[in-house]
């Protein structure tokens, strides 16, 4: 009895730790500046309004608001297409890995992993020397690219794993009765893989969304500028003007929330098997 | 027909004769077809940027004398190596590492042991735990910068308003506290990772265990020690090493925190690196910096493929 109470405690107080400071997050992006600025603070907003929000989604005259729009363009559009090249290339040599047998499989496997854990520092200096060369620097196109060298490794890791999972027989079967091995691949594996294939799309898109160093280095206008960055150079050009930072705040967490909301069982099971399996 | 053929379908692999034959097995050529638009971008994007900054970091590329590149050799690794400044950022990353990874995975365990219980309404609580792992890194700095501001945060009136202090505090104003409480953006963040990887090995310890060890008389704490833990702790030096990595190259939550301040008390070997090669443009140190950092992450990177490898069969 005592201990199922005390567990319920501990549920209470770890649920209040997370979902506080998200609490204010929210609260500021409604509350009017007079209440964030009080002292004693105002914990409670007296007039709450949506205004921010309609300002940062339509007000065409508002610059910041502007760049917020653009950053939510640009995450989506850089997230998802790098997301895509890295799938329809990754995939194919998931599978190579997972069921081929060739020279040097162990060590390309390696290889290709631990490029995965490298810095982005790393490769960030000639990177940037390279784009500036082909002149892509501040493209949506150039940050795709970049995005392709730590979404595709990290197709390749668990894709690989998730293909392994797989029983091989379903394949032999497919391949007694005459298909080939790539038609055994496009016909059974694949079909069978989809929720592995979404899991890992939508993990890698959470990636390319939180991705900072890249893009405050690669972007400088609203061509480019994801949301991040957005944020980050709002957030320390304006400090005091936080009702507007938490409402794109707000704003760029509601893709990555959604999904890890929607899907939590099945990435972070996805997750935790392939970096403990490998 | 034929599915219990199929171990005998599958003919040995023929011995090769030339070396081409030797280098790909039968099914070689097929997986050289599958593996080359992976190969395309693993070299195109990250082994040969990874030698151009090795090259680079052979070099005094600063952009002040645009054109005139002279060969160093390791003079700017000597040069690294020679500065304050440099040590003084091993020394807070090595601290910050230490802190947060050690930190995420106390209480990741013991959230990942309460996901495990019986608790009601056990899916709601798991959902509300994964939201700050998918807040953006940005977002999540921003936030808390804003939660520890000197003038209007939220800690400060919290802290006042309960009279556990009675003065406003300016938290991202000294060196040592400002990396202390970017530490605990990033513990709020990232212990939901560790809870969740622990709460997928928990699952996996059968319940006979407990039962056995209920029957020989064992206690809650006693089955912790002497079955949970023991079981967990693959998971666990994996978490830490994952982590240390993450915390070694840490770098957008101290830009969106401080900025490296106050007094360059938060600046991270990271961030060191990005304000030299991208703020004093010295991109030749950068380079050199850069390899400092990728050459100490990789030597983790091994350590977490030799355990990877330890767990495996089919490899």
């Amino acid at each position: 009895m005592g201990y199922r109470v005390f567990i319920h405690a501990a549920a209470v107080v770890v649920a209040v730790t997370v979902l506080a400071p998200f609490a204010w997050l929210l609260i500021s992006s409604i509350a009017a500046p007079a209440d964030l600025l009080s002292r004693p603070l105002h914990w409670i907003p007296a007039h709450p309004s949506l205004s921010r929000y309609e300002n940062v989604l339509f007000n065409p005259q508002n610059g910041s608001a502007a760049t917020f729009r653009a950053g939510m363009r640009n995450s989506a559009i850089v997230a998802a297409s790098s997301v895509a090249i890295s799938l329809g290339v990754g995939i194919f040599g998931a599978y190579a890995f997972a069921r081929l047998r060739f020279r040097f499989r162990r060590a390309i496997l390696l290889l290709f992993l631990s490029t995965y854990m490298l810095p982005p520092i790393a490769l960030v200096i000639s990177l940037y020397l390279t784009m500036a060369r082909l002149h892509l620097l501040d493209t949506r196109l150039g940050l795709i690219l970049v995005y392709c060298s730590f979404i595709t490794p990290f197709v390749l890791w668990i894709m690989s794993g998730y293909f392994q999972s797989i029983p091989r027989e379903l394949e032999d079967a497919a391949r007694i009765d005459g298909c080939t091995r790539i038609g055994a691949l496009f016909r059974v594996i694949l079909p069978l893989a989809r929720s592995g294939i979404l899991a890992t799309a939508l993990f890698g898109f959470l990636l390319a969304w939180d991705e900072f160093l890249y893009a405050l280095i690669f972007t400088s206008s609203l061509n480019s500028k994801t949301i991040p960055v957005a944020i980050a150079e709002f957030t320390g050009r304006h400090t005091v003007n936080f009702g507007m930072q938490a409402t794109g705040g707000i704003l760029a967490s509601l893709p990555p929330l959604a999904i890890a909301f929607v899907f939590q069982r099945y990435l972070v099971g996805g997750l935790a098997s392939g970096a403990v399996k490998g | 027909m034929g599915v219990v053929q199929t171990k005998e379908a599958r003919p040995a692999v023929p011995r090769g004769s030339g070396p081409w034959r030797r280098l790909f097995s039968r099914e070689g050529p097929t997986a050289v077809v599958l593996l080359l638009p992976s190969l395309i971008v693993v070299f195109g994007i990250i082994i040969y940027p990874l030698l151009k900054t090795l090259y680079t970091s052979f070099f005094a590329v600063d952009s002040a004398f645009p054109g005139h590149y002279p060969f160093v050799g390791l003079g700017n690794y000597a040069h690294v190596l020679r500065t304050g400044e440099f040590w003084d950022a091993v020394g807070h990353t090595a601290y910050f590492t230490v802190l947060t990874t050690f930190l995420e995975v106390f209480f990741g365990l013991l959230i990942g042991l309460l996901l495990n219980t019986d608790l009601k309404g056990r899916w709601l609580f798991r959902s509300i735990v994964i939201l700050p792992w998918a807040l953006p890194t940005i977002v999540n700095g921003a936030m808390w910068r804003w939660i520890f501001n000197a003038d209007y945060g939220a800690l400060n009136a919290l802290l006042t308003q309960l009279h556990i202090i009675s003065h406003y505090k300016a938290w991202l104003g000294d060196p040592w506290t400002a990396l202390n409480m970017v530490a605990v953006a990033d513990i709020w963040k990232n212990t939901p990772l560790a809870a969740f990887f622990i709460l997928a090995a928990l699952q996996t310890i059968p319940g006979d265990l407990y039962e056995a060890a209920r029957v020989d008389g064992a206690g809650r704490l006693r089955s912790f020690f002497s079955i949970t833990l023991p079981l967990l702790m693959p998971t666990i030096v994996i978490i830490l090493v994952l982590r240390t990595m993450e915390a070694f190259k840490v770098f957008d939550i101290i830009y969106v925190m401080t900025g490296g301040g106050p007094a360059n008390g938060t600046e991270t070997v990271a961030y060191y690196t990005y304000v030299e090669a991208f703020s004093n443009q010295l991109f030749g140190e950068g380079a050199a910096l850069a390899y400092i950092i990728a050459i100490f992450i990789l030597f983790f990177a091994i350590i977490y493929m030799r355990m990877l490898q330890r767990g495996e069969v089919e490899y």
